[in-house]
């Protein structure tokens, strides 16, 4: 059966993907319709700046005097963007380096793995911030940064899959009926590999938007555009936290806690639906 | 010592001393080869007279070759020689060595603090599956793990500032320095307890959830109802049987979670301004201090690498079917 | 010694209750073997487990009574039950492999019971279990070896010395010999014969393997879908089966002798979950008739020991 829809039709009995669901759409909803549901431009001065929270200003007011609210749900669409996209670039570039070497084994095995191992003990946080540093953080750099250093554990993953999927008999049959590498690598193991790539996918957006927000805040990142990160990033430089401007930096925070545990709440929804041994939390 | 165990241990030391060679080339890329590098930088540092520029490029090579550079670079990245902060003018180790001190006086404990108590809280949790207390374990730590350090910390830092009397900011209090070593100890401690507990929160939901998933896998194991058939009560099932066996995946898990503690680390120490290679770090960017952000980043990398050199040998020391592997 | 009266253990699953034990009587008399046989899924494990009480949290005893020496267990608190486990009753585990601890040595483990119970002091007790080990033929050198240096044959006599440490007057003994060699399997099957008749001690051999059992058992009883099928003198229910499941079972023994093509019996074991009403095995018998659909497990009595819980004999005769 297409795993797919195997997911959606086991979906409705995980309590944990439903509410993981739940808390991304809405998020996406709030950064679609950002300008709808937002009383201020998020950049224009409504106010006077430091307003406590107020039903004026529900999230109180900045430094300039800009709504904090308007912010924070414009600051909804970056974390967004660059969770899924530099994501994506990870699990491609994981899928590709865990099927390759999973498939081939021997030496370019050896080497893709020793350059895997590489960036599983170099910690990537501090290579991030330097690389983000030295070449500077704009968007696409943070997501091709944030996503090409992201990539070995789903190719760990995938490469230990493919190393039993090729083991299996169809594998075997489609190897001597003459298949092509190619073909037999992405008709027949690609597909079984999926359901884990799935679960690792979800795990990479909610660790993106981690380090996206990580990045932003200490000035490595993109600081112009509004994100949660930038407005904590504006918090902190303005010190707000020990001058009694507490309601500054509580709602990006609480955001990026909710996303994050939505897509760790789908990726476990993606491991109990295809592998209900493992069936956790 | 068995062959096998020598072998083992020659195969890891090898591979530590390869990861060693690639970061260093690895850091010669990242700082020659990317737009913005330090080397046209340091002609253009109002910081710098013309004489200490001179003597930089002479002692690093950089009216060389390439590949010269790199042998130089190769050479001091060794001998811990990573030149002279364009901010502070002194040698880059001479800042970065003090701060490395500063980070184990928080990281240590704080790492020791979140595996135990993770270790502890994770295993209850598993054995009390799908109760009140697991959820309510299972949630903290899945809260925590989910958490920006520098959010908690900050956090913290506005709680602390309304209860009252708790420092916030530092390692010491201003003129501390020239009381009595009693006296700058509890200063110390006092600075260290909002940083302590924010790497500990922060470090602890990960290690919970870990202990606790590889606990359930452990308890679904033959030998555990082997135990119970011994008669062997609940606790010591859980203790003497389930436990040890749960570990092992916590311990290898503490051998490549470095890198989480560093992000850990790095972050707290910016939030409360505390002195270590975190917090150097920082003010390089800021100052685009590029040799101190370079011998802070070898620095780091090396520290990982060799935590998790040993960190191997204290797994393989722990669960005796490696040792023969 | 031991005995079962209408038992009836319950395992709570996704798709509802099943009945892994399903009214099921016995009787065991000390010191002597007893062979429970069946196919996988029989519910003979499931029976073997609930005896000691340590089923798994989804498994439960519904109803029915096991007296162990005149004590009713099902009655008695956990606590004193724990009291039981390892000394009284003591298990050897299907599949020795996994049924060690990883971590702790031979000595340590197979020590445990002693500790635990006797609150023996740790010197002492290694001391008992090199004595044990030795019972079991097994020397010192392994002692401080752990599990994983084991062989598979050497690994299941710690699992045996480790249950007879407590000197328990019943033993019940999961598969004990599979995954073993054919010779390794005779020399654990004659050292279960040497702990009847040594030490008194009363076994229950759990296994799907009829002939190992045969060999070993004084009486035996053939489970098929969680109810016994025929039970009664382990010769007499071998040369003189009447289930035809035992029959069938019998037929589909491989005779190194003959070049007969064996026959197995032909279906699938039967699902537990809402099965049918009348006779378990209706769908694979060969000599169903329409009254087995109602069959209510009143065994016919043979000759003696000998039941069968079948139509085809006639309930209540001699």
């Amino acid at each position: 059966m297409n795993p797919l829809m195997n997911y959606l039709g086991q979906l409705r009995k995980s309590k944990i993907g439903l509410v993981g669901w739940g808390i991304i759409l809405t998020f996406v909803f709030i950064a679609i319709f950002a300008p709808l549901i937002s009383p201020y431009n998020p950049n224009a001065i409504s106010g006077a700046y430091y307003q406590h929270p107020s039903m004026l200003h529900l999230f109180g007011t900045n430094q300039e005097g800009q709504d904090l609210f308007s912010q924070n749900m414009y600051g909804t669409r970056i974390p967004l963007i660059v969770g899924t996209t530099a994501a994506l670039v990870a699990v491609v570039l994981g899928l590709l380096v865990g099927l390759f070497s999973g498939y081939f084994g021997g030496v370019p095995d050896e080497i893709l793995m020793r350059i895997t191992d590489f960036f599983l003990v170099v910690p990537a946080i501090v290579l991030m911030i330097v690389i983000s540093a030295l070449i500077g953080g704009t968007l696409t750099n943070v997501i091709l940064i944030i996503g090409g250093l992201s990539w070995p554990m789903t190719a760990r993953v995938v490469r230990s899959m493919v190393l039993s999927i090729k083991e299996w008999p169809f594998v075997e049959v489609a190897k001597s009926s003459n298949g092509s590498s190619l073909y037999i690598m992405f008709k027949h193991i690609l597909p079984n590999v999926m359901p884990v790539v799935f679960a690792n996918a979800a795990l990479s957006v909610a660790n993106a938007i981690f380090t996206q927000a990580a990045l932003v805040f200490i000035g490595v990142g993109d600081v112009t555009d509004l994100s949660w990160g930038n407005i904590m990033h504006f918090a902190y430089i303005n010190g707000t936290i020990t001058t009694g401007i507490w309601w500054y930096m509580i709602p990006p925070g609480i955001f990026i806690v909710l996303l994050t545990v939505g897509f760790i709440f789908l990726s476990t929804s993606f491991e109990t639906i295809f592998n209900p041994r493992t069936r956790r939390i | 010592m068995s062959l096998s165990n020598l072998s083992y241990i020659l195969r890891r030391t090898v591979s530590a001393v390869l990861t060693i060679f690639a970061i260093i080339i690895l850091n010669f890329i990242l700082f020659r080869l990317l737009p913005g590098d330090p080397i046209t930088l340091l002609y253009r540092s109002p910081a710098l007279t013309q004489h200490q520029i001179n003597l930089l490029t002479e002692e690093f090579g950089l009216n060389q070759p390439l590949w010269i550079q790199f042998v130089i670079f190769f050479k001091n990245s060794l001998m811990g020689n990573f030149g002279i902060s364009f901010f502070y003018k002194q040698p880059v180790t001479s800042i970065i060595i003090p701060a490395i001190k500063n980070s184990l006086i928080l990281l240590i404990p704080a790492n020791l603090m979140a595996i135990l108590l993770g270790m502890f809280t994770g295993a209850i949790s598993a054995w009390h599956r799908g109760k009140k207390i697991d959820s309510t374990i299972l949630g903290t730590s899945l809260a925590l793990y989910a958490m920006p350090t520098f959010w908690l910390g900050s956090m913290l830092i506005v709680v602390a500032l309304h209860v009252g009397n708790i420092p916030v900011e530092g390692m010491y209090s201003i003129g501390v320095l020239n009381q009595s070593a009693i006296i700058r100890f509890w200063d110390l401690l006092g600075h260290l307890a909002l940083p302590l507990i924010t790497l500990t929160l922060v470090l602890y939901g990960e290690f919970t959830i870990v202990m606790r998933n590889s606990l359930l896998d452990v308890l679904s194991e033959d030998f555990i109802l082997t135990a119970k058939a011994k008669g062997a009560t609940d606790s010591r099932i859980l203790w003497r049987h389930a436990f040890p066996n749960g570990l092992l995946p916590l311990v290898s898990l503490i051998a490549i979670s470095f890198g989480l503690v560093i992000g850990g680390v790095i972050f707290t120490e910016i939030v409360f301004s505390w002195p270590g290679i975190g917090f150097v770090t920082y003010t390089a960017i800021f100052m685009r201090d590029y040799p101190v952000l370079q011998g802070a980043f070898f620095l780091i990398t090396i520290t990982v690498v060799l935590a998790n050199y040993f960190a191997d040998f204290v797994y393989s020391y722990i669960d005796p079917r490696i040792r023969y592997r | 010694m031991l005995e079962i009266r209408d038992l009836v253990v319950k395992y709570k699953t996704s798709k509802g209750s099943v009945s892994a034990v399903d009214r099921i009587s016995l009787e065991i008399d000390k010191g002597t073997i007893f062979g429970l046989v069946g196919e996988s899924g029989s519910g003979k494990t499931t029976l073997g487990l609930s005896i000691l009480r340590i089923l798994s949290p989804n498994a439960s005893i519904e109803s029915g009574d096991i007296l162990v020496s005149g004590t009713n267990i099902t009655r008695l608190k956990e606590r004193e039950m724990r009291n039981w486990r390892g000394k009284k009753i003591a298990m050897v585990f299907q599949g020795a492999m996994s049924s060690l601890n990883p971590l702790m040595t031979v000595e340590e483990q197979v020590a445990e019971p002693l500790i635990i119970h006797e609150n023996m002091e740790r010197s002492l007790a290694k001391r008992k279990a090199r004595d044990n080990l030795a019972n079991v033929g097994l020397g010192e050198n392994i002692l401080k070896r752990y599990p994983h240096e084991l062989s598979g044959g050497m690994k299941q006599r710690v699992v045996i010395a480790m249950a007879i440490i407590g000197h328990p007057e019943l033993l019940i003994a999961d598969e004990p010999t599979t995954a073993l060699d054919v010779v390794t399997q005779h020399r654990i099957m004659k050292l279960f014969k040497a702990l009847r008749d040594e030490y008194g001690i009363t076994i229950i051999m759990i296994s799907h393997d009829l002939p190992i059992v045969a060999e070993v058992a004084n009486s035996m009883a053939i489970m098929y879908g969680g109810k016994i099928s025929e039970v009664g003198n382990a010769r007499e229910v071998v040369t003189k089966s009447k289930h035809p499941y035992t029959q069938g079972l019998i037929k589909s023994i491989p005779n190194p002798k003959s070049s007969e093509v064996i026959r197995g019996i032909p279906g699938e074991p039967v699902s537990l979950v809402n099965p049918s009403p009348g006779c378990r095995f209706y769908d694979r018998c060969s000599f169903r008739r329409d009254i087995c659909k109602t069959y209510d497990y009143n065994p016919a009595v043979l000759d003696g020991q000998h039941k069968v819980y079948c139509n085809l004999y006639e309930a209540g005769k001699q």
